[in-house]
C-alpha cells in the first residue's frame, strides 16, 4: 500500500542539502561576477545638487559609476505601483536612482559597479554627492500636521482616504448602552529576514537574453518588470529564485530599483553583475510595516455584545506608495476578527513620511487591526467587570452561521465572507492550555511572594489564499520520477515537502519519486507569487488538481495497455493496476513512455512498453485531437475568494517590579488552519510567527529620530530576539476544513505573528494595572508608564467612569 | 559592509610591535581580538592605515594567578578567563562579569585586555578593572609604566594609551579576605550591551559588620563610575543592612545619559535597584566566606 | 591604490587550503569565495547574528570579525565538514533535520556549528549532554527568523542524544 501522506509531519525534503552547506542562495551563486554597490541618500529629504566621481575614477577595479542621468528611458521612469486603487488618489513612487530629490534616508543615488565588493564600497565612499537638505517629515502625527510635504504636489501628506462601512456605526455608538472612546499606537517594524535581498544577472550576448536571480518572493512578476523595463520580451528573461534565506514581505515588493539596475548594468557591460544588500542597507533601503495610530469608539451592551464600532486610523506608508494601499485595506477589513459587531466604520487615511516604504510584513495590517479589536474587548470586559474572554465569546461568530457575510470588501476585492470556523471550540481550548480559569489563584498566590504576574488573551481571523491564481505542472518521466513545478517561490516554508505529499497522495506514488521545482520560470511562467499566506492554498490546489489531470490520463492509457476500464485502475506505489487483481498492472514509468508515440528506445522502460503497444491500423493521427504527447497534467487554481483561517493565543507573563523587564512565562496558541497537509511545518510557522510577534510586543521597533535617521539601523540596536528571548510556545490544533477548495486547506504562514501584541498587552496590563495603549512597549517605556500612573497621568485599569450618554 | 583597505603586520615579538607602533603612530592600531574594532571597521567607522595583529608577538597569552591577583596577558581570550578554576577562585568577579560579555562565541575570540583599551563605557570589565583598583602594564619602546584603571578610562572609546603604547596585561586584585563580590546587569536582550550594570564588592570588618561598600557601573556615564557607599551602609552585618540606602545614595550621585533603549532616569532608577542588588549579594557572599573562615565563595556561573 | 596580496595557508575540515587575498579579506568571505565553501554565511558582517560563525582550531567563532589573514596555520571548520567523508549527515545535521529545526536555512550553519561545539563540550565534560539552560546560552548569539527557536532547542538535546547513541563514532572531534 502507498502510506499515505497528506496529513503526515514527514520530514522535510529539502533538509539535507541545506544541513550538509549545499545551499545555493543569492550570494553563493555567481562567482567571478562584477559587484554592484549604492550611494544612498544620508538625509531623509533633500535635493541632489551635484555628483562628483573624481576621485574615484582612479581606484583600481572600478567598472562603471551610474547615476539617474545614465539611464535610458524606461529604466529612468518611475518605478512602477503595483497595486492602484481609487482610494490612493495621490500614489507616487520613487525612481531606480534618484531624479534630483531624495525622500528617504538609504534611497538610491549612484551605483557603482566593481571587479568585487570591498573596492566597490571604497568607490562609493569616494563619490562626493552635494545635497541640498530639506526639512524632513517624520512620524504619523508631523505627516498628519502637514506643516511640510513630503511630496511637493501631495497635499496633507495624504495618499489616500478610504471609508468602508456597514450599517451606521456612529449613531450605534451613540445610541449604546456603553459606550468606550480612546486612542492606540502601534509603532514600526520590519520583516528582517536573515539574507538580505540580492540580485545577479547573467547577460547572453549570444541570443540576447539575460537569466536574472533574485532573491524574491515573486521570480515571474520580476520577470515581466525586467522584460517591460528593459524593453525585451519576456521569453528573453529568465528569473530565478534560488534558495532564499528568508522573506516575510519584503521580498514581494517588485521590482526593487536593485533588480532593474543590476539587469541593466549586466546587459550594458556584456558581464556577469551580482548585488549582494548587506545588514546596513537592509535597514534604511528595503521595506518597514507596521506604525499606525487608532482612534477608537465602541458602543455595547450590558453582555458587552459590541453594537457599534467606529476606528479611525492614520497609516505611515513611507516615502512613496509602491504596493499600494494593501496593508491599511487589510487592516480595516481584519480587525473584525471573529466577532459580530452591529455596525462598523472604518475610516483610513494613509499618509507618506520622509521614511523608508511601507509594504507588508508578515500579517501585514493584521497585526494592527487585531490589536485594535482586541484592545477594545479588553476594554469593554474592565468596563462591565467582566471576563475578558466570556465578553469575546458573547460577541463570536457562531458555528453555524457559516459562511458568515462581513458586509465589506476584502483585499483581493471579493466580499469579506467567513468560509468556515469554530471559534467558541478554540477559545475553550486555549483557555484549558493556559490555565484560564485558574489563574487569578495563581496570580494572588505569587502576587503574595512580591510576584506580578498577567494573563492576556487574544483572538484574530486571517483571510488567506488570496488569489487570483497559481498553476501547477506535473510530469512523469521514463523512469518514473515525477516533476513538479509551480510559479510561486520558496523561502523556508517546506514546499519541497508539502507539495510533494500532495503529488504522493494524489497520485499514488512514493514520495520519493517527487521532485519539486518553485520559483524558476524557466518551469512555470505564470505566477502571482508567495505572500498572503496563499502558497499551500493556491499552489497546493492547483498541484493536486494538475495531478488529477495527469492521473486521468495515465488511467486512459494504462487502460488501453491492460484492456481494463480505467474506472477499475488504481494506483499505488507508482504502479497502476486492477483493483482487486493487482498482477494485471503497469508501472507508471511505462505509462509515461506509452504516452509519447515517438519511443525511441532510449532506455529499457522504452523497450519494456512495446508490449504494451497499441495495436496498428488505429486510422486517427498517433496524437488524438485532443490530446498531447507526454504524461503531464498542468492547472491552475483561481479562487472565488479567500478562505479565512483563525487562531486565539493566551500568556502569561511576569513583569519585574523594580526593572519593569517583562518576562513571559507561558505562551499557548491554538491554530486553525483546516486540513493540515504536514502539521510539523505548520507548528514551525506558528512558532516562527509568534516569534516575530514577541519581537514585535517586546523588542523590535524603528527608532528614526526628527530628521529622519534610523538610529539602530544595526542587529546591536535593532533587538531581535535570540532564543534566550522566546518562551516555550505550546500550540494545539483545530482542523476545520475549507469548503472553498478541493483540499479543504487554509493558509498558516502569518496567523502566529498576527494577535502576539494584542496578548502581551493584555497580559501586561493585567499584571500592572495600568492601560496599556502602545506596542511594542520597553522596560523604559513601562518605568515611565508606573511613574505616570502613581501621579495619575496615565489611567489605572479597573477605574470606571460613567459613560451613560447625557 | 566591507572592511577598508589597511597595511597589516604580523609582528612576531613584542619588541617588534613596539617598533611598529612607534612607526605608524597614530595611523596605528592594535588588532587582538578584533571583535569591537572589526565591526567598526565593517560599518566603516573606523579606518586605521595600520593593523598590527599582536596574535603572534609571543609572551602575550599568558594568564597568571597568585594569592595577590590575576594577570591577564594582551591575547588571553575572555573565554578563557571565564572557565578558568584559579582565576574564579582568586578573584570569581572576573566570571561572573566575564559571563555578560556578549556571548560565549565572541568570547572564544575577544581579549580581555581588548575590552579595556577599547574603554566602552557599556563595557563589563573596565567596570571590574575600576572597581577592584586594578591596574594596566604599558610598554612602549624603552618605556613601561603600570596604570591604574582611573587613569586608563579617559572617555568613552578613549584610553590613555599614547600611539606608541601597547597594553601588554592587565591585572585584577584578588578579593580579598572577609570579602563578597557580585555583578548584575539589566540589557535588552541576553549577550547586549547593559542599559546599566552593577559590579558590587564588600568587605567586612573582624566583627563582621560592612566595612567598605563599592559599586561599579556599567554603561552609566562616559566612563566606568565607581561609587564608594559605605557610609550609606551603616557599618551594620550584611544581614542587617538596608541596601536601599546605599540605592538612593548612589542615583543621587549618578548622573547616566539617554539612548534609543533607556531614558536617563531610567538609568539611574536602574543603577539603583542594581546597587542593592549586587551590594546585597556581595555583602551575603561576604559573610558567609567570612563565616567559613576562608576565602572560599560560593555562587554559579552568574 | 592597489593593496598587499597575502598567501594564505590554513586548514579547512581537515584540509590544507590556501589562496591569495588581501590583509581586509574576512575569514567569511574568503572562506565563500576563495575557496567556494559557501555553506558559511554572511547575515550582518558586524557580529550579532551569528551565520558566519566556524570553529576556529576547535573554538566558534565569528568569521565576520576575523581577517583570513589572521587565521594563516589554524584549523577551520566549517559547515562543509560537519558531516561525514561519505557525504552523510553528522549527528547535530540529522537531529536539526528530525526535529524541524531549520526553515530557510539560512542561519542553520551558524547553528550547527556553534550546537557541535556546545554538545562536544559538554560530553567532554563527562555529561550526557548540556542542560537547558546551556543549551540556549550556547546558542544566545546566533538568530534565526524562521523558527521561533522552538525546534533548534529540542534539536540540541535530539543531538546529545544521537552522539550518546553512536558514541565514539559520531562524538569525536569534528
Amino acid at each position: 500500500m502507498t502510506t499515505r501522506m497528506f496529513g503526515e509531519p514527514i520530514q522535510r525534503r529539502e533538509d539535507p542539502r541545506l544541513l550538509a552547506g549545499r545551499g545555493r542562495y543569492l550570494d553563493d551563486l555567481g562567482h567571478g561576477a562584477l559587484a554592484a554597490a549604492f550611494v544612498r541618500s544620508p538625509h531623509a529629504h533633500a535635493r541632489v545638487l551635484d555628483i562628483d566621481v573624481t576621485d574615484a575614477l582612479d581606484v583600481d577595479g572600478l567598472v562603471a559609476i551610474y547615476t539617474y542621468e545614465d539611464l535610458p528611458e524606461r529604466v529612468a521612469d518611475p518605478l512602477p505601483l503595483l497595486i492602484p486603487h481609487p482610494a490612493l488618489t495621490h500614489g507616487r513612487t520613487g525612481y531606480p536612482l534618484a531624479n534630483g530629490i531624495v525622500r528617504h534616508v538609504g534611497e538610491p543615488v549612484a551605483m557603482v559597479v566593481a571587479t568585487d565588493p570591498y573596492v566597490a564600497e571604497d568607490i562609493v565612499d569616494l563619490i562626493q554627492v552635494n545635497f541640498e537638505p530639506l526639512p524632513a517629515v517624520v512620524g504619523i502625527e508631523n505627516a498628519v500636521r502637514a506643516e511640510r510635504l513630503v511630496h511637493d504636489d501631495v497635499p496633507g501628506n495624504v495618499g489616500a482616504h478610504l471609508v468602508q462601512e456597514v450599517g451606521d456605526a456612529p449613531l450605534a455608538v451613540d445610541t449604546a448602552p456603553h459606550r468606550l472612546e480612546f486612542r492606540l499606537d502601534i509603532e514600526r517594524s520590519a520583516s528582517t529576514p536573515l539574507e538580505g535581498r540580492g540580485v545577479y544577472a547573467r547577460p547572453d550576448a549570444s541570443d540576447g537574453s539575460i537569466r536574472v536571480y533574485s532573491s524574491t518572493q515573486t521570480s515571474t512578476s520580476v520577470r515581466f518588470a525586467i522584460a517591460a523595463k528593459l524593453g525585451l520580451p519576456a521569453t528573453k528573461v529568465e528569473v530565478i529564485a534560488p534558495d532564499v534565506g528568508g522573506g516575510f514581505g519584503v521580498k514581494i515588493v517588485h521590482p526593487w530599483p536593485e533588480e532593474i539596475l543590476v539587469s541593466w548594468a549586466a546587459r550594458v557591460l556584456g558581464r556577469e553583475v551580482k548585488w549582494a544588500e548587506d545588514r546596513r542597507e537592509h535597514f534604511v533601503s528595503s521595506a518597514h510595516e507596521r506604525g499606525q495610530v487608532q482612534f477608537v469608539r465602541v458602543g455595547f451592551d450590558d453582555e458587552g455584545r459590541v453594537l457599534g464600532l467606529d476606528v479611525r486610523f492614520l497609516h505611515d506608508h513611507g516615502a512613496y506608495t509602491p504596493y499600494g494601499i494593501i496593508v491599511p485595506i487589510i487592516t480595516s477589513t481584519q480587525l473584525l476578527g471573529p466577532y459580530k459587531v452591529g455596525a462598523y466604520r472604518a475610516e483610513f487615511t494613509s499618509l507618506y513620511t520622509n521614511t523608508v516604504i511601507v509594504t507588508p510584513y508578515r500579517g501585514a495590517g493584521r497585526p494592527q487591526g487585531v490589536f485594535c479589536m482586541e484592545r477594545t474587548m479588553d476594554r469593554i470586559a474592565e468596563h462591565l467587570g467582566r471576563d475578558r474572554a466570556e465578553v469575546r465569546s458573547a460577541n463570536f461568530i457562531q458555528p453555524h452561521e457559516f459562511p458568515y457575510d462581513q458586509g465589506l470588501v476584502f483585499q483581493d476585492g471579493r466580499p469579506l465572507i467567513y468560509d468556515s470556523g469554530n471559534y467558541p471550540e478554540a477559545l475553550e481550548k486555549v483557555k484549558e492550555m493556559i490555565g484560564w480559569d485558574e489563574f487569578p489563584g495563581r496570580q494572588e498566590k505569587a502576587a503574595a511572594q512580591g510576584r506580578r504576574l498577567g494573563i492576556g488573551l487574544a483572538c484574530y481571523v486571517e483571510g488567506t489564499g488570496v488569489g487570483p491564481y497559481e498553476g501547477g505542472h506535473v510530469q512523469v518521466d521514463s523512469a518514473g520520477r515525477v516533476h513538479v513545478s509551480t510559479g510561486l517561490t520558496s523561502q523556508g516554508q517546506g514546499h519541497g515537502t508539502v507539495f510533494a505529499q500532495i503529488v504522493a497522495e494524489e497520485l499514488g506514488v512514493p514520495i520519493d519519486a517527487v521532485e519539486v521545482t518553485t520559483g524558476d520560470t524557466r518551469r512555470f511562467s505564470y505566477a502571482v507569487g508567495t505572500f498572503a499566506s496563499r502558497a499551500a492554498v493556491l499552489s497546493g490546489n492547483a498541484i493536486a488538481l494538475a495531478c488529477r489531470r495527469l492521473r486521468e490520463k495515465a488511467l486512459r492509457i494504462a487502460g488501453e495497455a491492460l484492456e481494463a476500464d480505467p474506472g477499475d485502475l488504481e494506483i499505488v506505489d507508482g504502479i497502476v493496476r486492477v483493483v482487486g487483481n493487482p498482477r494485471t498492472a503497469i508501472p507508471l514509468r511505462t505509462v509515461a513512455v506509452l504516452a509519447n508515440p515517438l519511443r525511441y528506445a532510449f532506455d529499457e522502460e522504452a523497450v519494456r512498453a512495446t508490449q504494451f503497444a497499441r495495436s496498428s491500423g488505429d486510422d486517427g493521427p498517433p496524437v488524438p485531437e485532443d490530446d498531447e504527447p507526454g504524461l503531464e497534467g498542468r492547472d491552475y487554481y483561481s479562487p472565488v475568494r479567500s478562505t479565512f483561517a483563525s487562531g486565539m493565543h493566551a500568556a502569561v507573563v511576569e513583569v519585574d517590579p523594580d526593572t519593569a523587564e517583562v518576562r513571559i512565562l507561558r505562551y499557548a496558541v491554538v491554530h486553525d488552519c483546516g486540513r493540515m497537509i504536514n502539521p510539523t511545518i505548520v507548528e514551525g510557522q506558528v512558532h516562527g510567527g509568534v516569534a516575530q510577534g514577541i519581537a514585535g510586543a517586546l523588542y523590535e521597533r524603528m527608532a528614526y529620530d526628527e530628521s529622519g535617521q534610523l538610529l539602530n539601523a544595526s542587529f546591536m540596536d535593532f533587538l531581535m530576539p535570540y532564543a534566550t528571548e522566546i518562551p516555550r510556545i505550546t500550540t494545539g490544533h483545530l482542523e476545520t476544513p475549507s469548503p472553498l477548495n478541493p483540499l479543504g486547506i487554509k493558509g498558516a504562514g502569518e496567523a502566529g505573528v498576527i494577535p502576539v501584541s494584542a496578548v502581551i498587552a493584555s497580559a501586561i496590563e493585567d499584571a500592572e494595572g495600568i492601560r496599556i495603549a502602545r506596542m511594542p512597549i520597553s522596560p523604559d517605556e513601562l518605568f515611565w508608564l508606573r511613574r505616570r500612573a502613581e501621579t495619575g497621568e496615565v489611567e489605572r485599569t479597573g477605574v470606571v467612569k460613567s459613560d451613560r450618554a447625557p | 559592509m566591507k572592511p577598508p583597505p589597511f597595511t597589516y603586520h604580523s609582528p612576531s615579538s613584542v619588541e617588534e610591535t613596539l617598533d611598529v607602533l612607534a612607526e605608524t603612530g597614530t595611523d596605528g592600531k592594535v588588532l587582538a581580538g578584533g571583535q569591537s574594532l572589526i565591526p567598526l571597521m565593517n560599518m566603516r567607522l573606523a579606518a586605521p592605515a595600520h593593523l598590527i595583529d599582536i596574535n603572534g608577538a609571543g609572551g602575550l597569552d599568558v594568564l597568571r594567578t597568585s594569592d595577590d591577583g590575576v594577570r591577564v596577558g594582551a591575547t588571553v581570550r575572555q573565554a578563557r578567563v571565564e572557565r578558568d578554576a584559579e582565576v574564579f577562585r582568586v578573584q570569581p568577579l572576573l566570571r561572573w562579569a566575564t559571563g555578560f560579555v556578549a556571548h560565549p562565541v565572541v568570547r572564544n575570540r575577544g581579549t580581555v585586555v581588548g575590552s579595556l583599551a577599547h574603554a566602552d563605557p557599556a563595557g563589563e570589565l573596565p567596570a571590574v578593572l575600576a572597581l577592584l583598583d586594578g591596574t594596566i602594564e604599558v610598554v612602549s619602546r624603552g618605556a613601561r609604566r603600570t596604570v591604574t584603571g582611573r587613569d586608563f578610562f579617559a572617555g568613552p572609546l578613549e584610553s590613555s594609551l599614547e600611539p606608541d603604547e601597547l597594553a601588554v596585561s592587565a591585572f585584577f586584585p584578588a578579593l580579598p579576605d572577609r570579602a563578597g563580590a557580585s555583578f548584575a546587569e539589566v540589557a535588552r536582550r541576553h549577550g547586549d550591551f547593559a542599559v546599566c550594570g552593577a559590579a558590587g564588592l564588600v568587605e567586612l570588618d573582624d566583627d563582621l559588620r560592612v566595612a567598605a561598600a563599592r559599586v561599579a557601573y556599567v554603561s552609566v556615564g562616559p566612563n566606568p563610575v565607581v561609587l564608594d557607599l559605605t557610609e550609606a551602609c551603616g557599618h551594620r552585618s550584611p544581614g542587617a543592612t538596608d541596601w536601599t540606602r546605599a540605592a538612593d545614595a548612589a542615583r543621587g550621585r549618578l548622573d547616566p545619559g539617554a539612548d534609543i533603549h533607556a531614558s536617563a532616569e531610567y538609568r539611574r532608577h536602574l543603577a539603583g535597584v542594581l546597587t542593592a542588588r549586587v551590594l546585597g549579594e556581595a555583602g551575603a557572599r561576604a559573610h558567609g566566606a567570612a563565616a567559613s573562615g576562608d576565602g572560599a565563595h560560593s555562587g554559579a556561573l552568574r | 591604490m592597489s593593496e598587499d596580496v597575502y598567501e594564505i595557508r590554513l586548514t579547512v575540515n581537515g584540509v590544507p587550503r590556501s589562496a591569495r587575498a588581501p590583509a581586509r579579506r574576512l575569514l567569511s568571505d574568503f572562506l565563500r569565495h576563495d575557496l567556494g565553501l559557501t555553506g558559511t554565511h554572511v547575515g550582518c558582517e558586524h557580529g550579532v547574528c551569528g551565520c558566519c560563525t566556524v570553529l576556529l582550531d576547535g573554538a566558534p567563532v565569528r568569521s565576520c570579525l576575523m581577517f583570513a589573514v589572521s587565521a594563516r596555520a589554524h584549523e577551520v571548520t566549517t559547515v562543509e565538514g560537519l558531516g561525514g567523508p561519505d557525504g552523510s549527515l553528522g549527528p547535530v545535521q540529522r537531529a536539526f533535520q528530525e526535529c524541524h529545526a531549520l526553515q530557510c536555512g539560512f542561519c542553520t550553519p551558524g547553528f550547527l556549528v556553534a550546537v557541535t561545539a556546545l554538545v562536544r563540550d559538554a560530553r567532554a565534560a563527562g555529561r550526557a549532554g548540556p542542560t537547558e539552560e546551556e543549551v540556549l546560552e550556547g546558542i544566545s548569539g546566533n538568530l534565526c527568523r524562521c523558527t521561533g527557536y522552538q525546534n533548534i532547542v529540542k534539536a540540541v538535546h535530539r543531538a546529545a542524544d544521537l552522539m550518546a547513541e553512536h558514541g565514539a563514532e559520531d562524538g569525536g572531534e569534528p
